[in-house]
């Protein structure tokens, strides 16, 4: 009887412990627990296997829910996926708390919430890069689902024409997570700014790590081993890359300490400013190809909510300024004046029509 | 991601092949229930929840609101921990069993079938584990053999055209053929060579992943017309029907596990095959000196266990998902070690092991849902369930039960 009380006694101060070491942050956890008051609607988002904290496209996304449950005072209700059997519950989930928009994080989730839309046409959804296609391959709209795409191609060009501009050993290299649309659509547009500036200038600065043509190149398997990153990276500079935009989320920031450890080596980030978002490698980055999608998301929550929901794809652009390239910062010396205005000059034609950047996966 | 892996050394000394010696049916049938394996597998599992509940509180911002001012007013921390664990775990049962709330008797009824659903992978993976426990392998390779069921079965059900029924049978025994193969890999390795299952299997697993990642790159494995790396839809043949209509989503592939649950129970405690299995289990080279081919019995333990665990892939792709993906077998191989575990590597025993942890991942969507309770709350009871089955000592001891050696000495006591 004295055991079990002590142990009795011992789990209780346990539980008492962890509750108040955790109380000190409790105004930043999610926010779930608070109940805004305002119009009632109800914004709900269910991630990809990367989790909310992944640095990179659920968290982005993420952030533009929280963003609109502060501004908007909407309600909301979030799902970590941690596996792709999870995307078909988790969304079946979010209909049962009557959410009136559905935000799903990625083209995995493609196929559950198209059945999820079908099977529920009073409902709204909204997919982060994804564009349904029929038994044809032709683009099919389905009325309540609004894909929120993004040409980052684009902007992943006056990337590669960058970094051809700033490479000192002649060779650039990119690799990606996993071998998707969203992925490979930077390297496209990053390779074919390279080949732009040779064409300009009469150079050949090689890419490492992908081939347009052929669409094979490296990658590391997934978004989470930053370790993998840092390997391949090191193969990048070992074989003589200066240069290195890592598309694979958190995995990039394996190539960051890579490019560290070498010393002279620089690195495009992706998707949010890696200035910002990363600031321990404050020193290397370059620059970032922005997708913006915080503000995709506010947005789609917003105009679903005063009521203005369609089923048009939302494009992220150098245009409206869905995709872009960030600042170089602390690196600004290290791009020449007139590559700069070349830059500059590309972006304007790319915005006025006159250039335009392929890509198998743009949307 | 790998769910569960538990130690490997410390789940071969509660290899349940080394429990066999018994001596009366009754009294080794009550010691069992009081201080024997089943019992400690239950009190696992509520000791886990236990746990996962201060876990629950610890993480809800109310909780840890309250426990800033605990000795001013204790009461608001003992209501906001009440509150947020009976509220996590109430949506967990309803997400999982039953749902109040709902509008419609279907919908109500839902979570179970959903419980149900997803127990189907962990019980024919865990079947097959559970015969190699029995015969002293631990395998840890259900991971890739449900990859290569998914494959192969997948392929089989997007890419051929074949009359109803025939197709189906054949995406089913392509998928075992396929898990089997992968597994005999570690068989042969460990018969002729030597080469350590545990190793073997964890290599293969990799191999797999990495093999269904490349596969989904080949336009054979893709849709006309995009380059994601997800397979066409299962053709409408080659699908296990739908038990209960286009409302729910569980499928023929669950009542195939329990027949293969009744299956195991046949092989290894009727058939000659599953004598020497055991045999082999107990003490190999006993076995050996018996006559009986101590190697051979490694392939055939690794091939069955292969061609179960291929069956949980298609139960998946062919049931379930409708499609191939990398992540077809999510962390189900992981997970059905803790299922065989935990089921005391008998056919019943995995079945409701399974429906458990089915029920788990079912409700732990509710949960995180609608309470917003992270769902890595369920990850952390199963592995605490894991680590409580390991050391069953402590669970004895938490609960107060007697040693089984002693009590076998002076008779069952509560």
């Amino acid at each position: 009887m004295k055991t079990r009380m002590k142990i009795a006694a011992l789990v209780a101060a346990g539980a008492l412990g962890l509750a108040g070491c955790a109380s000190a942050p409790s105004s930043s956890s999610s926010a779930s627990a608070s109940k805004p008051t305002g119009p009632a609607f109800k914004a709900c988002m269910v991630s990809d296997a990367g989790g909310f904290d992944d640095k990179s496209f659920n968290q982005a996304g993420f952030q533009g829910l929280n963003r609109a449950v502060t501004e908007l005072g909407v309600t909301e209700a979030h799902a970590e996926s941690k596996a792709n059997s999870d995307y078909v519950p988790n969304i079946d989930n979010m209909i049962q708390q009557n959410c009136d928009l559905t935000i799903t994080v990625g083209f995995l989730l493609a196929d559950a919430t198209k059945a999820a839309a079908t099977a529920n046409p009073a409902k709204k959804f909204a997919i982060i890069d994804n564009q349904f296609y029929d038994a044809d391959g032709k683009v099919l709209a389905i009325a309540n689902v609004k894909p929120l795409l993004f040409d980052t191609a684009q902007a992943s060009y006056l990337a590669g024409y960058l970094a051809a501009g700033v490479t000192k050993t002649g060779k650039v290299a990119t690799f990606g997570g996993m071998q998707i649309g969203s992925v490979t659509i930077f390297m496209d547009g990053f390779a074919d700014g390279v080949a732009k500036y040779n064409t300009d200038n009469g150079k050949s600065v090689q890419v490492l790590g992908w081939d347009k043509a052929s669409q094979k190149g490296s990658f590391t398997g997934d978004f989470d081993d930053q370790s993998k990153g840092q390997n391949v990276a090191k193969g990048f500079i070992d074989a003589g890359a200066d240069i290195i935009l890592p598309v694979a989320g958190p995995v990039g920031l394996g190539a960051a300490a890579a490019a560290t450890a070498a010393g002279n080596v620089k690195i495009i980030g992706v998707d949010q400013d890696w200035y910002v978002t990363a600031p321990e490698y404050k020193g290397i980055i370059l620059s970032s190809v922005l997708k913006q999608m915080e503000p995709a998301v506010f947005d789609v929550i917003k105009t679903t909510r005063d009521g203005g929901f369609d089923a048009t794809p939302y494009k992220g652009t150098l245009v409206n300024n869905g995709v872009g390239l960030a600042p170089y910062h602390d690196l600004d010396s290290a791009v020449p004046a007139e590559l700069k205005a070349k830059i500059e000059s590309l972006k304007a034609q790319i915005v006025a029509g006159t250039l335009t950047v392929t890509s198998p996966s743009a949307p | 991601m790998p769910g569960v892996t538990p130690d490997p050394q410390s789940a071969r000394l509660e290899d349940p092949a080394a429990e066999t010696v018994a001596p009366g049916r009754g009294a080794q049938l009550l010691r069992e229930i009081t201080t024997g394996n089943a019992m400690i597998s239950v009190l696992a599992v509520v000791a886990a929840l236990f746990l996962g509940a201060v876990l629950i509180g610890a993480a809800d911002p109310k909780v840890q609101n309250a426990a800033t001012y605990l000795f001013a007013r204790p009461g608001d921390f003992g209501s906001a921990l009440w509150g947020a664990v009976s509220n996590a775990y109430s949506a967990l049962f309803q997400g999982a069993v039953y749902d109040f709330d709902a509008q419609t008797f279907a919908r109500a009824i839902r979570p179970l079938t959903e419980t149900m659903t997803m127990s189907v992978p962990l019980i024919f993976a865990g079947l097959g584990l559970a015969i190699g426990f029995r015969a002293g392998l631990f395998n840890i390779g259900a991971q890739g053999q449900i990859i290569l069921g998914a494959i192969f079965g997948g392929y089989i059900g997007f890419a051929w055209h074949l009359p109803i029924g025939l197709h189906l049978l054949l995406a089913l025994i392509g998928a075992m053929l396929g898990g089997a193969i992968w597994a005999s890999i570690a068989g042969v390795l460990k018969a002729r060579t030597g080469a350590h299952e545990v190793i073997v299997t964890i290599m293969l697993n990799n191999i797999a992943l990495y093999l269904v990642a490349y596969l989904l790159s080949l336009k054979a494995f893709q849709r006309p017309g995009s380059v994601n790396p997800i397979s066409p839809f299962i053709d409408k043949n080659a699908e296990l029907p739908l038990l209960l209509g286009s409302g729910f989503r569980l499928h023929a592939g669950f009542l195939l596990a329990l027949v293969a649950a009744v299956g195991v129970w046949w092989l290894m405690s009727r058939s000659t095959l599953g004598f020497t299995f055991r045999a082999v289990g107990a003490n190999p080279h006993a076995a050996r000196t018996a006559g009986m081919s101590v190697e051979r019995t490694y392939i055939w333990v690794m091939g069955i266990a292969g061609a179960l665990a291929g069956l949980g892939g298609a139960a998946q792709v062919l049931g379930t998902e409708r499609v191939l993906t990398g992540g077809v077998a999510a962390s189900f191989g992981f997970d059905a070690i803790t299922v065989a575990l935990l089921g005391r590597s008998k056919p019943l025993g995995t079945v409701l092991a399974g429906l458990l942890f089915g029920a788990l991942r079912a409700g732990g969507f509710a949960m995180q849902a609608r309470t917003g309770t992270p769902i890595d709350v369920v990850l952390v009871v199963q592995s605490l369930i894991v680590l409580l089955i390991a050391a069953p000592p402590l669970v004895r001891s938490i609960f107060r039960l007697p040693d089984p050696a002693r009590a076998a000495l002076t008779g069952a006591r509560a």
